[in-house]
């Protein structure tokens, strides 16, 4: 709350966000006719989308991470949450699908919780046990309960209804008591002004056929920001992850803290595989989650453990993912983009005179603006790795100047040093 | 005392298997199935001797993919990636493999010397990363093993493809039989009768012995082994006796990845003769839970390797006979594995209560008989 209420940080975002739309707008406009999805509309939409389950599982690892438990059991919470969110969805409906979901992220963060906490287990050793058992009980209970269903097997769900959407009114024609509001962004998108157009159709995308469930989800990062740093509950949370003799000593109950906050994170992950299942592909699919989990704790990580950072990155993986999904062309215009962006660093370094990262970065960056010009598109197993690459470019450039809370990974036992 | 630690070092596995057994039992229970029969099918199909063989050669894979984790684990080092690993090593080694003509020894061993260079290379970089840029392996190898699975893909699609085969199945070119390790029939049928059903125990079961020995004299014989028990026991202290840790970290990682190349090749020698896409996908996941179950010592993650080798080729008799779900099988592993780690720490946790009451006994016993007068 503190960060993104601070002025001056406000403003560095809105520079940060104006610098993005001005760089994709002119990389579009090179990049036509190949593509024309770089930044559009409908990519905006389908980013949000792509980026909330990520968002969730980030948001559940910050909240277990400023527990000072390390979460690596996300990706098998959200393997829950997908099948529990799926079966609730069919039995009750997709809110209660949602509520499910989030309680069989729960129970994941539970056992972890009993192993790492109670039983002082390792969180990695705890956490991998989790993602082997969780796709294993989601097998043997598909088996159970959706063999017998028409459109349902073995792997999958039969179909499940999503919640309702918002479009907002007067900006993105949305309805305000059965009157149809003027489409604003969308007008204006479609009156092809350069820049004004391209940042109308963000706008638009992000205003328009937005998913509740997405509201909820984008509501939970300021919630979290407010309930970790502005509560005492919070407050004890992190001094338990911070440094769990001292809190112990002032009285915190520090296995208590853990708890709540490892079931909290679960049922963050458990949500965004609800999320992944009722929203994104209105059926529950086996290996759905594809790692997203994982990608979520890579956000937790260069988002410096705070929720305005993972949220941005769950932005990054999102448009990543959304433009592998969308339009696989879009994909090679984006090694323009890479290109561009490393040629950007290499130029940072040269001024900041780091000689041997400068050389690096501009031999990549040629080497990448080469590969864009000498090939019509990109082989087809390179989209969908694209998320996975980015992180690890991310990190890689990334972690230097991160900080984690100081007791995160380590076990704790009352009354032991 | 000695039998006292060796009870408290079975009572975890056996408990944790008990329990896990208990805990899958109730679970058909529930769902209202009969666990008694499930089990009892389980174990007249499992005691039979092709079933076994199939035992010995998932046991060989899982084996080798427990020792490439546990090599890791021994320094608190989480390779996850084995996965990515020994799919890649698998494709290029078995392409090298029919790439060349060589004598019958010579040709199997380039194989497994491009297999291991090719695991090691690409668990390397995640090393790499983690000791220059400071990328947690577990996220670093994780990502990784998407972008493995992207180049398996890759190069089955495009410079690995087997041009000349006619099937749908894409595979690489076939290995000649100067390249592929013969089997052991002959050997376990001069104890038993023949081995019907077309089924070969795989001689790359010997390979993964002589690598768990290797395993074993390396921890307990060698610098290089005693600096990473060191460094997993404590860094700090490691460090200050003048342990490189980042030179451990590559260390270990080469040596993982080296091991996790071979896991593919017991199938491919063996077996397959090339990579296509009936390749055993998901071992190095499988080793995870292999290695933690044995507790990274080179005879627990053999006693592990069997028991959940034999369960993987038991469980396919339940889809045939009976109304028992066979996934019952994967939830039972599962268990074992969250409840084996359990079980440990709460064992090592009374041992180490143990040790500090007999030491604190000592102490006060021999603090009585120098304080009294003489």
């Amino acid at each position: 709350m503190k960060g993104l209420l601070r002025s001056s940080m406000v403003f560095r975002w809105m520079v940060a966000a104006l610098g993005l739309v001005v760089v994709l707008s002119i990389i579009q406009e090179l990049a036509r006719p190949e593509t024309t999805d770089l930044i559009s509309a409908g990519t905006a939409e389908s980013t949000l989308r792509r980026a909330v389950p990520i968002l969730l599982a980030g948001l559940g690892g910050i909240w277990a991470e400023r527990a000072g438990v390390v979460n690596i059991g996300l990706e098998g919470m959200m393997v829950l949450g997908t099948w529990f969110g799926a079966w609730g969805a069919l039995e009750f409906g997709p809110w209660w699908g949602m509520a499910i979901g989030m309680a069989g992220g729960a129970g994941g963060g539970l056992i972890h919780a009993v192993a790492t906490v109670s039983f002082g287990v390792d969180h990695i050793i705890s956490g991998v046990a989790v993602n082997i058992m969780a796709p294993a009980l989601t097998r043997f209970l598909s088996r159970e309960f959706f063999v017998n269903r028409s459109g349902g097997g073995l792997t999958q769900s039969p179909r499940v209804e999503s919640v309702g959407e918002l479009n907002v009114p007067f900006v993105s024609g949305g309805d305000l008591f059965g009157w149809t509001t003027p489409d604003l962004f969308g007008w204006i998108d479609d009156r092809n002004w350069l820049l004004v157009s391209d940042a109308a159709a963000l706008l638009s995308g992000i205003t328009r056929s937005v998913s509740w469930a997405t509201v909820v989800a984008l509501a939970l990062v300021p919630l979290s920001v407010f309930l970790l740093w502005r509560t005492p509950i919070g407050l004890r949370i992190r001094a338990s992850g911070e440094h769990p003799v001292g809190a112990d000593s002032l009285g915190v109950n520090v296995y208590r803290m853990k708890f709540l906050a490892v079931m909290v994170s679960g049922g963050l992950a458990g949500f965004g595989g609800a999320f992944i299942a009722i929203e994104q592909t209105g059926i529950y699919r086996e290996n759905q989650v594809q790692g997203r989990g994982f990608i979520g704790l890579a956000t937790v990580i260069f988002g410096n453990w705070q929720p305005a950072g993972a949220f941005l990155g769950s932005l990054l993986f999102g448009f990543a993912d959304a433009l592998q999904l969308r339009d696989r062309t879009a994909v090679h215009a984006l090694l323009l983009l890479v290109g561009v962006a490393l040629a950007a660093l290499a130029v940072r370094a040269v001024v900041q005179r780091r000689t041997r990262p400068a050389v690096l970065l501009a031999v990549a960056s040629a080497g990448v603006l080469w590969w864009y010009a000498v090939t019509e598109e990109v082989v087809s197993e390179l989209p969908p790795i694209t998320p996975h690459v980015a992180t690890l470019l991310v990190l890689v450039f990334a972690t230097s100047r991160l900080r984690m809370p100081a007791g995160n990974g380590l076990r704790y036992r009352r009354g032991q040093e | 005392m000695t039998i006292r630690r060796i009870a408290l070092a079975l009572a975890a596995p056996v408990g944790a298997f008990a329990f896990s057994v208990a805990l899958s039992s109730l679970v058909l229970l529930a769902v209202g199935t009969s666990p008694m029969e499930a089990w009892l099918e389980m174990l007249s199909y499992g005691s039979r001797l092709e079933t076994l063989v199939e035992t010995g050669n998932r046991a060989t894979q899982l084996y080798l993919a427990g020792i490439a984790v546990a090599i890791g684990f021994r320094m608190n080092l989480f390779n996850i990636g084995v996965e990515g690993q020994y799919g890649l090593a698998a494709i290029l080694a078995a392409s090298a493999g029919a790439a060349v003509d060589l004598p019958p020894v010579l040709h199997v061993a380039l194989i497994m010397v491009v297999a291991m260079a090719v695991g090691a290379t690409f668990a390397g970089v995640a090393g790499y990363l983690k000791v220059s840029r400071g990328v947690h392996e577990v996220i670093s190898t994780i990502m990784l093993n998407a972008v493995a699975l992207g180049l398996v893909g890759f190069f089955l699609r495009t410079w690995l493809l087997d041009e000349t085969d006619t099937t749908l199945n894409m595979k690489t070119p076939e290995i000649p039989p100067s390249g592929r390790f013969p089997n052991l029939n002959g050997v376990v049928e001069t104890f038993t009768r023949e081995i019907s059903r077309g089924r070969e125990l795989w001689g790359f079961l010997l390979v993964a012995i002589v690598v768990g020995v290797l395993f074993h004299l390396f921890l307990s014989r060698t610098r290089a082994g005693y600096d990473l028990r060191a460094t997993g026991l404590n860094p700090f202290a490691a460090e200050a006796a003048g342990v490189d840790p980042r030179a451990t970290v590559v260390k270990a990682m080469l040596l993982s990845g080296a091991v996790a190349g071979l896991i593919g090749l017991p199938e491919i020698l063996g077996h397959a003769h090339s990579y296509d896409l009936a390749f055993t996908r998901g071992l190095g996941f499988a080793g995870i839970a292999v290695a933690l179950v044995g507790r990274t010592h080179p005879l627990g993650v053999g006693i592990a390797a069997l028991l959940f080798g034999w369960l993987d080729s038991a469980a396919p008799i339940l889809d045939v006979v009976g109304d028992t779900p066979r996934e019952i099988v994967s939830i039972l592993q599962g268990v074992v594995v969250l409840s084996a780690v359990v079980a440990f720490e709460v064992v090592s946790r009374i041992r180490r209560a143990a040790e500090a009451r007999d030491a604190a006994e000592a102490t006060r016993s021999s603090a009585t008989t120098s304080g009294s007068p003489s």
